[in-house]
This record gives C-alpha cells, sequence and structure tokens, in this order.
C-alpha cells in the first residue's frame, strides 16, 4: 500500500513536529533539576524543575506512529505504552492540554493528575500507561467495543519489544485471535528494555513470528521508515476493518535519547545514538518528498517553522497555566 | 562511599548497604541468587544490586526479560528446590501485574504443605512518592502484603537497618518483601534526606524483626512510623523540641512481624500517638496500629485520641501542589502534634460525654 501525496505531507509534518516537541521537551525537562540550584551531592534532581518525575522520549520512533496513525480516523483507538508522545501528537491529541498536564497544570488533560506516563484524551480516544503491557489487553476491550456496536473501528496497542514478554501481550494476542478482534498489535523494537538487550530479553529474533502461534499475522518492518510502516499497518487496519482478525505488527526502530532523561545509559556502546542519528527518517522522508517534487526548500522551511511555532505555543501554554489548587487532588477518585 | 576513621564502619546510603549486604550473603551462601529486570549492567534502577554483576556474574544476577509473573513464580519454584532467590519487582506498583504467584503461591505454599516446604524468598521493591511520578510508580503498598498471612514485610529507614534487616531477610526461610523507599536511597538524582545515609559496619550483622527502634526519645507524644516518614519525623521532632514539645519517634522497620509491645509501651508513656504513614489511610497499617492501640485502653491512659496521617484514600497525583497536598510532609506532623498536644485530655471529654 503506497501513501497518497496528502499522506506524504502529513507523515513528514507530524514528524518534525514530533521531533521538535521531543527535542524541546528534553531541554525544558532539565530546567532547575542540575547543579548549583539543587543541593550538594545530587547530580541530577528528577522531582525538581517545571517538568517533573520521569520522562520516556521518543525522539527516532516517529516512523511507528505516523505511518500507524496515517490510517486512524478519530473514531479509532490507540492505547500507548509509557513512551507515547509520538502517539498522542500522531493520533490529534491537542499539543496545549497535553504539555500542560506534564507541567502538572490545572488546564492538563488530566488536570495534571496524570503526568507524562498518563496522557488520557476521550474525544481522540487515546490512553496510556506506565505499566508495562498494559496496552495489549485494553485494545481488545476498545476493538470489542467497536464490534458490539457494530462499528467499523479498529483499536491499536502500541509497546516495546520489552512489553511483548509480559503475560499479558500473550493473553490479549490470544483473545484478540478467537475472538477475531479489529485490533493492531504493533511493537516497537528499539533493541532495549531500559538496560536489558532485546537477546537477552526475548526468545526470538523478531516478535513477528509470535503471531503465528497465535494464528495471526505477524509482520516485521525491518526499517525504520514511515513509508515501510504506512505499508504494513494499512494493510493490517484494512484487514481489521473488514472484520478479519487481528495482525501483530513488529517495526525496527531507534531511540535517540536515554530510556529515560538522565538515564547515564552505561549499557549503550559509546556513540550508537550519534550514529543512529546518521541515517534520520526525517531526513529521508524529506529526500523523498524533495525527490518527487512534493516539497520545496522553501516550503520545507515553512513547514518547520510552523511546527516549532505550535510546539513552543504548548510549552508557553504549560507553563503559564495556573496549578491546580491542592484540594483538588481529592477530587475523580469516583465518577461523579 | 565515604571513608570514617573507625576502622570497619563507613557512611554508606541504603542502596549502598543493601548491595553491601546481598553481596555478603552471596559470597557466604552459593544458593542466594537476585533475579530481576535491570539488575545486571545497570545495577539495579535504585542501586539496590550496583556491582553484584562484576562480583558474582550473569549466573547469579540474572537479568530477566519485563516477565513479572515468570520470574516471581520461578523464585517459588527455585527456593521450593532449596535456593534463596532474591527477585526484584522495580517498583511495588508493579505488583499486580504478578501478584498470583506472590498472595497465591509465594505466601501460602508453605501453610498449605503442613509446613514441609519452605520458601527463602527474598522480593526487593522500590516505594513511595516525592518527586512527581503519578499514580502507577509512587505507591507504598506496604500494608497490602502485610495483609496477606505468609509474607514477612520490612520496610528500613536507614542504611545501617537496611543492611542488618536485609541480611536477617536473606536468612530467614520464609519470604521476606523489603521495601525500599527511593528518596532515601542516596540516588545521586533525587533528593533525599540525611538521616537515611548513616554509619554501616563493614561485617555482616543481622537485625532481629519485630523489633522497632525508638529514634529519638520524648514524653509528650509519640509517633509511630517507618522508612521515609521516619526522617521526615525526625525533622518535626526537632523543630517541635524548640516549641518545648518532647516527641518520641519510633521507627517500626518492619511490619509483619509487627513489634506491638514496643508500641504499646511508647504510647504507655507518652501517653499520646501519631501514626505517621505513606500507605492509604483506610484499612491499612495506620487503622492496624490505632485498633493496637484501642485494644489496650484498659492499660493505657491516653492523653488525647489517636491521630493518623496517611494518604488520604486517593492515587498519588502527578502534579507536584498536590502530590506534596497527600503526602504528609513535616509540616502536617509537626501540625499534627501540636493538636495532639492541645487536645483536650480525653478523661475530661469522657466525663463531658457523662454530664
Ligand atoms: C509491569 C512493569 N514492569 C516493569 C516496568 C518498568 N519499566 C518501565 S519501561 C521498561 C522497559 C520497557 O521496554 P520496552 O517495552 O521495550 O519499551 P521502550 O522503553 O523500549 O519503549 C521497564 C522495565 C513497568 N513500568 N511496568
Amino acid at each position: 500500500m503506497q501513501p497518497t501525496r496528502e499522506h506524504l505531507l502529513w507523515m513528514y509534518e507530524k514528524m518534525i513536529e514530533i521531533r521538535e516537541y521531543e527535542e524541546t521537551m528534553a531541554k525544558v525537562y532539565l530546567e532547575g533539576k542540575l547543579p548549583p540550584k539543587i543541593q550538594k551531592g545530587l547530580a541530577f534532581d528528577i522531582g525538581a524543575g517545571p517538568v517533573p518525575g520521569e520522562m520516556h522520549l521518543a525522539a527516532g520512533q516517529e516512523p511507528v506512529a505516523v505511518g500507524v496513525c496515517a490510517h486512524l480516523g478519530n473514531d479509532d483507538s490507540v492505547v500507548g505504552a509509557h513512551r507515547s508522545h509520538h502517539f498522542a501528537i500522531a493520533k490529534g491529541v491537542p499539543l496545549d492540554a497535553m504539555t500542560a498536564e506534564m507541567f502538572g497544570k490545572d488546564t492538563g488533560l488530566g488536570r495534571g493528575k496524570g503526568g507524562h506516563m498518563h496522557l488520557f484524551h476521550v474525544p481522540t480516544k487515546f490512553s496510556c500507561s506506565g505499566i508495562v503491557g498494559a496496552s495489549a489487553p485494553q485494545a481488545c476491550g476498545a476493538a470489542l467495543a467497536a464490534r458490539k456496536l457494530g462499528k467499523d473501528w479498529v483499536a491499536i496497542a502500541f509497546f516495546g519489544e520489552g512489553a511483548a514478554n509480559q503475560g499479558a501481550f500473550h493473553e490479549a494476542l490470544n483473545l484478540a485471535a478467537v475472538w477475531k478482534l479489529p485490533v493492531v498489535f504493533v511493537c516497537e523494537d528499539n533493541k532495549y528494555g531500559i538496560s536489558v538487550e532485546k537477546s537477552v530479553s526475548t526468545s526470538v529474533a523478531s516478535n513477528a513470528v509470535r503471531g503465528a502461534a497465535y494464528g495471526m499475522p505477524g509482520v516485521l518492518v525491518e526499517r525504520n521508515d514511515a513509508v515501510e510502516v504506512y505499508a504494513a499497518a494499512g494493510a493490517a487496519i484494512a484487514r481489521a476493518r473488514r472484520g478479519e482478525g487481528p495482525t501483530l505488527i513488529e517495526v525496527k526502530t531507534d531511540r535517540y535519547f536515554g530510556h529515560f532523561q538522565g538515564d547515564p545509559e552505561t549499557y549503550r556502546p559509546k556513540g550508537e545514538s550519534a550514529a543512529l542519528r546518521q541515517d534520520d527518517p526525517i531526513v529521508r522522508l524529506g529526500a523523498r518528498l524533495r525527490a518527487e517534487g512534493l516539497i520545496d526548500d522553501a516550503q520545507d522551511r515553512d513547514l518547520r517553522l510552523k511546527a516549532s511555532a505550535r510546539v513552543e505555543a504548548a510549552f508557553a501554554f504549560g507553563r503559564n497555566s495556573p496549578y491546580p489548587d491542592p484540594q483538588d487532588a481529592l477530587k475523580h477518585v469516583f465518577a461523579d | 562511599m565515604q571513608n570514617n576513621t573507625k576502622s570497619g564502619v563507613r557512611t554508606l546510603t541504603m542502596a549502598q548497604a543493601i548491595a553491601e549486604a546481598i553481596g555478603q550473603e552471596m559470597e557466604r551462601d552459593s544458593s542466594v541468587f537476585v533475579m530481576g529486570e535491570d539488575i545486571g549492567k545497570y545495577g539495579g534502577i535504585f542501586s539496590a544490586t550496583t556491582g553484584l554483576l562484576d562480583r558474582f556474574g550473569p549466573e547469579r544476577i540474572m537479568e530477566t526479560p519485563i516477565s513479572e509473573t515468570a520470574f516471581m513464580g520461578a523464585a517459588v519454584g527455585a527456593a521450593a528446590e532449596g535456593l534463596r532467590p532474591i527477585a526484584e519487582l522495580m517498583f511495588v506498583d508493579f505488583f499486580g501485574v504478578c501478584f498470583d504467584q506472590i498472595y497465591n503461591h509465594m505466601a501460602k505454599n508453605s501453610y498449605m504443605s503442613g509446613g514441609a516446604l519452605k520458601l527463602p524468598v527474598v522480593i526487593t521493591t522500590g516505594i513511595g512518592g516525592g518527586y512527581n511520578d503519578a499514580a502507577q510508580h509512587s505507591q507504598c503498598l506496604y500494608a497490602s502484603f502485610a495483609h496477606m498471612p505468609g509474607l514477612k514485610v520490612v520496610v528500613p529507614s536507614n542504611a545501617y537497618d537496611a543492611k542488618g534487616l536485609m541480611v536477617q531477610a536473606i536468612r530467614d526461610d520464609n519470604p521476606v518483601v523489603f521495601c525500599y523507599h527511593k528518596g532515601i536511597m542516596g540516588l545521586s538524582w533525587m533528593s533525599y534526606f540525611e538521616g537515611s545515609t548513616n554509619a554501616v559496619p563493614e561485617e555482616a550483622y543481622a537485625i532481629p524483626f519485630g523489633e522497632s527502634r525508638i529514634v529519638r526519645e520524648g514524653r509528650d507524644v509519640t509517633i509511630v512510623t517507618l522508612s521515609q516518614m521516619v526522617q521526615k519525623a525526625a525533622i518535626a521532632a526537632e523543630q517541635l523540641a524548640q516549641e518545648g514539645i518532647s516527641v518520641e519517634v519510633l521507627d517500626l522497620r518492619t511490619i509483619v512481624p509487627l513489634d506491638r509491645a514496643g508500641v504499646l509501651a511508647s504510647v504507655a508513656k507518652t501517653g499520646r500517638v501519631l501514626i505517621a504513614d505513606e500507605d492509604y489511610l483506610s484499612f491499612g497499617l495506620s487503622g492496624e496500629i490505632a485498633a493496637l492501640v484501642a485494644e489496650h485502653l484498659d492499660t493505657i491512659q491516653l492523653r488525647a485520641p489517636v491521630k493518623r496521617l496517611a494518604v488520604p484514600d486517593v492515587p498519588i497525583p502527578f502534579s507536584r501542589p498536590l502530590e506534596q497536598a497527600v503526602i504528609p510532609q513535616v509540616d502536617a506532623i509537626a501540625d499534627a502534634v501540636r493538636a495532639l498536644v492541645r487536645a483536650e485530655p480525653i478523661h475530661q471529654l469522657q466525663q463531658g460525654a457523662q454530664a
């Protein structure tokens, strides 16, 4: 399945926006966390600064998000994991409220209750979780709902290659297959689960082969490339919409930053992430668009400026929004 | 590690003390081994296994897949064969994915075998909030384990205790859940409490379970507490001392077994008790201690009603002001103590009610 002109441009633009977002977050996240502002003996204070807590960035993994989400409408569901900004942006979660959430502000998606690992946006049917492996069963539920409601909606579960060793993942695949649910499982193989290499954690070289164990197609996308992900996802999503059941896709992708911000990355060969950036999927798609005459240098520059303006506005919104009232901590434990 | 003039005693962080205890026990007993996520090259996300891979190799420091059910179950199976596994559940919040192996098997198989089976497993796990990691990464939950018969539950507040309690945990023939609060591990990426890093002897020593420790003696109020809250209570007690209020801080150290006698003795002495807990308020540790005191009011004269300070039955919120509000802080502890001291004496209240 080849992308349309609109989809090519959309994927390119979204990848740029995601990258801009993650690079900006990497900078803002460090504010207030480093000496000399903090106490002695401390290299880094994870709880300080305007964006506290853990931070998992997805720079490098943009092709997975845009290649899949290009096929999705508003009514399709996406369930992500702990590293989910790229999916959220590609699914159309509003940037302002998403960023405000990470600043812990009252204007955030979850009014400051969730933070970066727990983004929920009901209108675009996006959610994610800090519990590794939790996305696959929940996507099954969304897919089940689509079928019960008689809709052609699909559900996407995104997760890492580390998560594919969770019991929840295997149970969900079996359930989806026996119930023929319209769900697509998309595994991002960025080679590491925190510090643990895939070869140490996973009994097979590619999770795609695990599809066979559950009676569903398993597809391996070998290149961190938006167009290749687009093709594989397009076929799987079409199959799901036709009522033919689930597909498992694994994409070999690259994580440019550490597992979390502040990760000393002692497990990674020196210079690995710099080397990965040499074959950047955004640069590659940009070159293709130019070669095909879909974009020229001026348009490219314009697109980048607009993306960074959107990101900058979102960060300004997050930064300048008010904190919730401490008393609000007691609200929303139960539905009103 | 800092050097100290006294030979054999250095100042260690809680993380260093735990890693040292595990290393010494592994040297002493070849049946001890460790399993968990990122415990190898990384040395544990909270540094509880730093340096052990280099010393013991990957057969005894075993990196696991993100498969908690599998490796918690494997710990049960290996322990049944006579090994002594230490299994790290990175954040206690993740126990939901593997709880069946823990509470239906690890905790009960000894009992159901009529005592024939021993399961010497140690689960190590990071607890606590305070750095904005939100609802799935900030819980304490130790009371949930304590609620299940068959699990011992250890929650140290400082490096010295952590080493002695870890040695004891590894030598114990029962499953032990060893909870360390991230905020007192002495990690270089999290602000922490000075008192949790302290002098630790080089040689291995064991601290028996079920013996609380009086961190600071006092006459007016007992604060019954544990884990990071001990450090907060100590700061509050210091502030209150300036105001002439004498606070006794009691560190429980283990909640299964629970030092009931120690709690009662201290409360009998001061006549007032505040339970400061970072776990949820309802149906938990604070209720247990309150009930313990209530059951002994025939022998204890309380000067004020029992007071509890804990997370007010909400998931831990992400946003800083919200998190600060729900997790008891030094100021809240001090305020609660002041309120206790100001409270009407209990017998007057009772007489008032009768009149
Ligand atoms: C049930 C559970 N176990 C462990 C963790 C800790 N943890 C968070 S992310 C992570 C690695 C996940 O690796 P992978 O699924 O490959 O995703 P990636 O981080 O590479 O995107 C681990 C072990 C968790 N959050 N939840």
